[in-house]
């Protein structure tokens, strides 16, 4: 975790917040020195990784809470998502294959082909579970 | 997200407005499958959309398939650059009927 910290926000897991979520990463985005193209995918793909956390680790319930962080090292911009849910199951994380047509896995796929790195985990000693994500931008 | 429903040359338009994000898909979801449920041919009008994220693509990758399944017409019309390019993402773009507009659609249909 290094350089300049762009963001940090803690916001309810409820899908109602995730407007004003997607304006504080474009804004932050914008103030990185990203481009309009590459600002809008990575707000994709951060919105994306809140509405898993919504759906899959506090199971729809409304409850819980969610923290982003987002860093700028001058290379890259790094986003660290945090909640405090029960450890989700992280081998059943995984995008769909492209070349089905199915509804679900789509969020994964956005993200893996947004993002130049990113990594799940559990938080050690702490309940909840972390993402951190990459995207060069130099 | 707002929509609305309108019946124009043989088929039900869901007209989306506004971001369609999780918060929003379940609404659109249910106006795309109402219509399908009572055997309209549906064209989903995304000119309005400003924002889509994987559950709003899910609804209509939904649509596409129940469609299918029902022997129904199924596209899109007037796709907004903030939709297609998620569309593309989806590698969906070549997938969906997609027309600039319901005459261009009817045209196709022949």
């Amino acid at each position: 975790m290094t350089g300049q910290r762009l963001l940090k926000v803690k916001f309810p897991a409820d899908p109602r917040i995730l407007r004003k979520v997607r304006e504080h990463v474009r804004e932050a985005c914008e103030r990185g020195g990203c481009c309009e193209q590459v600002v809008s995918q990575i707000v994709l793909a951060v919105n994306e990784a809140c509405s898993n956390i919504i759906r899959h680790a506090y199971k729809g319930s409304g409850a819980g809470e969610i923290i982003l962080e987002i860093f700028n090292n001058g290379r890259e911009l790094e986003f660290h998502l945090r909640d405090f849910a029960e450890p989700v199951d992280l081998t059943s994380i995984g995008p769909r294959d492209p070349r089905e047509i199915k509804p679900g896995g789509l969020g994964t796929l956005f993200i893996r082909e947004i993002m130049d790195e990113c990594a799940y985990g559990h938080v050690q000693g702490k309940a909840g579970n972390f993402l951190h994500m990459k995207k060069r931008i130099a | 997200m707002s929509y609305a429903v309108r019946d124009d040359s043989g088929y039900a338009v869901v007209e989306l407005t506004g971001d369609v994000d999780l918060s929003a898909s379940p609404e659109a979801r249910s106006a795309i499958l109402g219509c399908l449920a009572q055997a309209r041919n549906v064209l989903v009008d995304l000119s309005r959309v400003t924002y889509i994220d994987s559950s709003g693509v899910a609804s209509l990758v939904e649509g596409y398939q129940t469609a299918k399944k029902k022997k129904l017409r199924f596209g899109l019309i007037g796709v907004s650059e903030a939709a297609l390019s998620v569309l593309k993402l989806a590698r969906l773009d070549k997938v969906f009927p997609i027309h600039a507009t319901i005459n261009e659609r009817i045209r196709a249909d022949g």
